[in-house]
């Protein structure tokens, strides 16, 4: 407490407002303020009283304060009339008209009996030029603030800021495919390595590789494949390396991240990865180099899953697979790394329940491939989840002879991931249902079919279809899928028009009141569904982009990039999008993750009281950002006039 | 606006202005012939123009023959704005010993009441922030009592002054009949009028009480909630004061 005493005119001590201090403390952006800027606040503020109902701010006045809330509450408008916010204690408003020509931007109306306890020009104008964190908060509406806080995160996981090469723990060890496994075995010994990386005979890696050049590595052996493909079947010494080399090698570039590495070691279930530098080897890394960065990726799990014999033994890792999904989101995984991690895992059971389903029906009859549809082709799988999957068939198939097979085939995989915790799609979209396991011609015929005659409601169903990834058997009956896709969607308005249409089914809401969601029309709920208003309709929107600029990628990210390389957007959507659909997807996540720590089924519903501040407006700005794509999407596409386009 | 006649408003209460010329020109104590010399407003005053001062004693006790000011805190304010920057707070020395209680009560310690100032050395200041403005309080009868005590004390004169009570408003609203047979059967008690319950009907927020200038804070906010439910800014003074 500061006391005035006589006598002394050099003493100009000030006192403060003790009750307006403590309370601004408590609220961003005043709550990391040093104590002497939160006194020199309260000394300053001014005090106003509106009752409810009264107009606080009209558009076009002048303002020379920033207002906050003490109690209360307000809402703020656009200039049209609709609603932009609704706000409460501790919240602030005014800043935009403060950094704008000192007008009201966005006018407010008092809707409680509400105290302002106003922040003079002077103040927020020093604070907005010296603290750097106010001055984020307050110029930082929606899109900015949301890229700060997207990468704010990503900042905090080595994972996402290290690069693969320096991981590198020493050069390649190399010799030429044409060497005997003999010679080959006997280098790795000397050199104290489990993957020898082989090269086309001739390649010399110490010349600088140039495009056109011939490729310089011929594949990669490791310890194991000596054990599996030399010694257990018994070849001669001097069997050439490159009978028994893996050819189709999974590489790694070496300016990627760490968590690309993890995810391709994940996706592929193998333990070496060669790092080149334009094409050329520079290293090798192992399971064990990443392990130390991050050990519960999923990559341990997912070689256990391969090693399982049996039903029963895959369903006991489904607690595994929980914890490795909440062990992710607490060494601060982001959404992409989580997603692709689930998603591999799901592959791999699906994989092992295919290779178990062959040793008791014995071989196809025909070949296969086993396809997997929505999230896990997104690679964007999360815990709470359904299967949803199906078959193609090699078109000589036929169904007297072949159906019996793989209707047993796809019940015995179906059951087998229900029981390991992927529920029976209740849309039966499963390999199960004989519409969804038929030859490729079919399923050919299928896709022309939904993308020259698009119905609203056929589209409802067959969106899912859009999302497409083989995981087993004949990838290619897959590709030939996705091609299909990618050349014919990009071609057809109609088609696109109707896509956007089921696209803005699901709208997201305003924002959030106290403890509520608040919609559009100013309506309170007490929970948001975060999948329903949040990541699938994002998702839906840019898959639509995507489809449009013929893209062939799955995963959301990635079809973003494959966007962003095109004029659809405007500059910086796409990463708007991108840092949108992040947001609300490591939200979701933390918040299952929150779930099954406190033991509660995890599901998508999250009340706003268990939201943080920085979540909450963070939310508030993502779903912003949804809602003004959906608007270009709308337009684009022309998704309002029903698709009908003449 | 007002639907409440203002009882003694109008009763015992003097023409202001007038009354401060006369006590100009009576007064013997130089800081009081400057304070009265700022002269009153007219009571016809809209209290939408009126400048206001909200302001707070702490006491040793609630009887001024008997208890002295420890801590005074006072904030200028308009019906539009309360304006912080210019708030004032003292601590003063009573001139008999702090009751243990009342230490605890105001959370003032021994060491700043013995370093602190005689109320006589800080009239000057206290006396300037008042001039030319309405004193606006919570309970007249404490701080006009307490301060024309003191000031008789130790000037051998007293004070007068109008002011502003948002109790008395508070009164006039719920107040204005006696309790009847039915509140009696009903067992209804009487509104209460005190700061921190008349400040929550109005969606005030709970302030800590017993310091001198939160609750000269808290008071100048009750005064706006009230004037913007029960009066319109040209309501004049005349109908306000005491």
């Amino acid at each position: 407490m500061a006391v005035k005493t006589p006598g002394n005119p050099t003493d100009n001590l000030q006192v403060e407002q003790m009750e307006v201090r403590e309370h601004l403390s408590r609220f961003a952006p005043f709550d990391h303020l040093p104590e002497e800027t939160l006194s020199q606040l309260a000394m300053n503020v001014e005090v106003a009283y509106f009752r409810a109902g009264s107009t606080i701010l009209t558009y076009g006045q002048a303002i020379k304060d920033l207002h906050f809330i003490r109690s209360g509450a307000v809402e703020v408008y656009l200039r049209n009339g609709d609603l932009y916010n609704r706000l409460a204690e501790g919240d602030i408003f005014g800043q935009l008209g403060m950094m704008h020509k000192k007008k009201v931007r966005f006018p407010a109306t008092a809707i409680e009996d509400t105290l302002i306890y106003l922040i003079p020009d002077a103040l927020f104008t020093e604070l907005w030029a010296n603290d750097e964190d106010f001055a984020d908060f307050v110029e930082t509406e929606d899109q900015s603030r949301l890229r700060a806080a997207v990468s704010k995160q990503e900042a905090d996981n080595p994972l996402m800021t290290s690069r693969v090469a320096r991981l590198i723990p020493r050069a390649p060890v190399t010799a030429s495919s044409s060497v005997s496994i003999r010679e080959a075995a006997s280098l790795m010994t000397e050199e104290h390595v489990s993957a020898l990386v082989l090269l086309h005979p001739g390649a010399d890696i110490e010349q600088n590789w140039q495009p056109g050049d011939p490729p310089l590595v011929a594949g990669i052996i490791t310890d194991r494949d000596l054990r599996t493909r030399a010694l257990a079947p018994g070849l001669p010494y001097d069997t050439p390396v490159s009978e028994i080399m893996s050819s189709d090698i999974v590489y790694i570039p070496s300016d990627a991240f760490v968590f690309e590495a993890m995810l391709t070691m994940l996706r592929h279930n193998v333990h070496h990865l060669p790092v080149l530098q334009k094409h050329k080897p520079v290293g090798v890394i192992g399971l064990s180099d990443i392990v130390q960065y991050e050990s519960q990726s999923g990559l341990y799990l997912v070689s256990n899953i391969h090693q399982q014999t049996s039903v029963s033994g895959l369903k006991s890792l489904s607690k595994d697979v929980r914890a490795t999904f909440v062990r992710m989101v607490n060494e601060g995984a982001n959404s992409h790394m989580v997603g692709s991690a689930m998603a591999g895992i799901g592959r791999a059971i699906s994989q092992r329940l295919l290779e178990l389903g062959e040793d008791k029906l014995g071989p196809p009859p025909v070949p296969y491939c086993f396809m997997a549809l929505g999230s896990m082709a997104r690679d964007e799988q999360l815990i709470v989840t359904d299967q949803d999957n199906a078959l193609i068939l090699d078109d000589s198939f036929d169904p007297n002879q072949h159906d019996a097979y793989f209707l047993e085939l796809a019940t015995f995989v179906s059951d087998g991931l229900a029981a390991c915790g992927y529920t029976y799609c209740t849309g039966d979209i499963m390999a199960t249902n004989p519409k969804w396991r038929q030859p490729l011609k079919v399923w050919k015929e299928y896709f022309t079919e939904w993308i020259r005659n698009p119905s609203a409601q056929a589209l409802l169903h067959s969106a899912i279809f859009f999302d497409l990834d083989g995981i087993a058997g004949e990838i290619e009956f897959a590709e030939t899928l996705k091609t299909l896709v990618a050349e014919r969607a990009k071609r057809d308005a109609v088609f696109l028009a109707y896509l956007s249409r089921a696209a803005l089914n699901r709208t997201p809401p305003l924002g959030f009141f106290r403890d509520f969601v608040m919609e559009k029309d100013g309506k309170h709920n007490n929970s948001i569904n975060l999948k329903r208003r949040g990541t699938a309709p994002l998702s839906d929107l840019i898959r639509v982009h995507a489809l449009a600029c013929g893209s062939r990628a799955q995963n959301t990210f990635d079809r973003l990039n494959a966007i962003a390389e095109t004029k659809l957007l405007g500059d910086g959507v796409a990463n708007n999008l991108r840092d949108a659909l992040e947001f609300l997807a490591i939200v979701r996540i933390r918040h299952q993750a929150m779930d099954v720590e406190a033991g509660r089924d995890p599901d998508n519903n999250i009340e706003p009281e268990n939201l943080s501040p920085f979540e909450r407006r963070n939310l508030k700005d993502a779903f912003l950002v949804l809602s003004n794509a959906q608007k270009f999407l709308r337009h684009r596409y022309h998704a309002s006039s029903g698709g009908i386009i003449n | 606006m007002s639907q409440n006649t203002p009882d003694n408003a109008a009763s015992g209460t003097p023409e202001w202005p007038t009354r401060f010329a006369e006590l100009a020109q009576s007064a013997q104590d130089t800081r009081l012939i400057r304070y009265y010399s700022a002269g009153c407003v007219s009571g016809d005053t809209p209290i939408g123009d009126t400048s206001m001062v909200s302001l707070d004693f702490e006491t040793t006790g609630l009887d001024p023959t008997f208890h002295s000011i420890v801590s005074i805190g006072l904030v200028p304010f308009d019906a539009q704005r309360i304006r912080c920057r210019e708030s004032r707070h003292w601590i003063v020395r009573p001139v008999l010993p702090l009751h243990r209680e009342s230490v605890t009560f105001h959370g003032i310690t021994h060491s700043e009441i013995s370093a602190a100032p005689d109320l006589r050395e800080i009239l000057d200041e206290v006396l300037e922030a008042l001039a030319g403005k309405i004193v606006v309080v919570h309970y007249r009868s404490i701080e006009r009592q307490f301060l024309d005590q003191a000031l008789r004390w130790r000037l051998n004169e007293g004070i007068e002054f109008p002011v502003i009570d948002t109790m008395a408003l508070e009164a006039r609203l719920h107040r204005n009949k006696r309790p009847g047979l039915l509140d009696w059967v009903r067992k209804r008690k009487p509104v209460s009028i005190r700061l921190a319950d008349s400040r929550t009907r109005y969606g005030l927020p709970y302030y800590a009480p017993h310091h001198a200038l939160t609750d000269a804070l808290a008071t100048a906010e009750l005064l706006q909630a009230q004037l913007q439910y029960h009066y319109s800014p040209e309501t004049p003074l005349r109908e306000l004061w005491y």
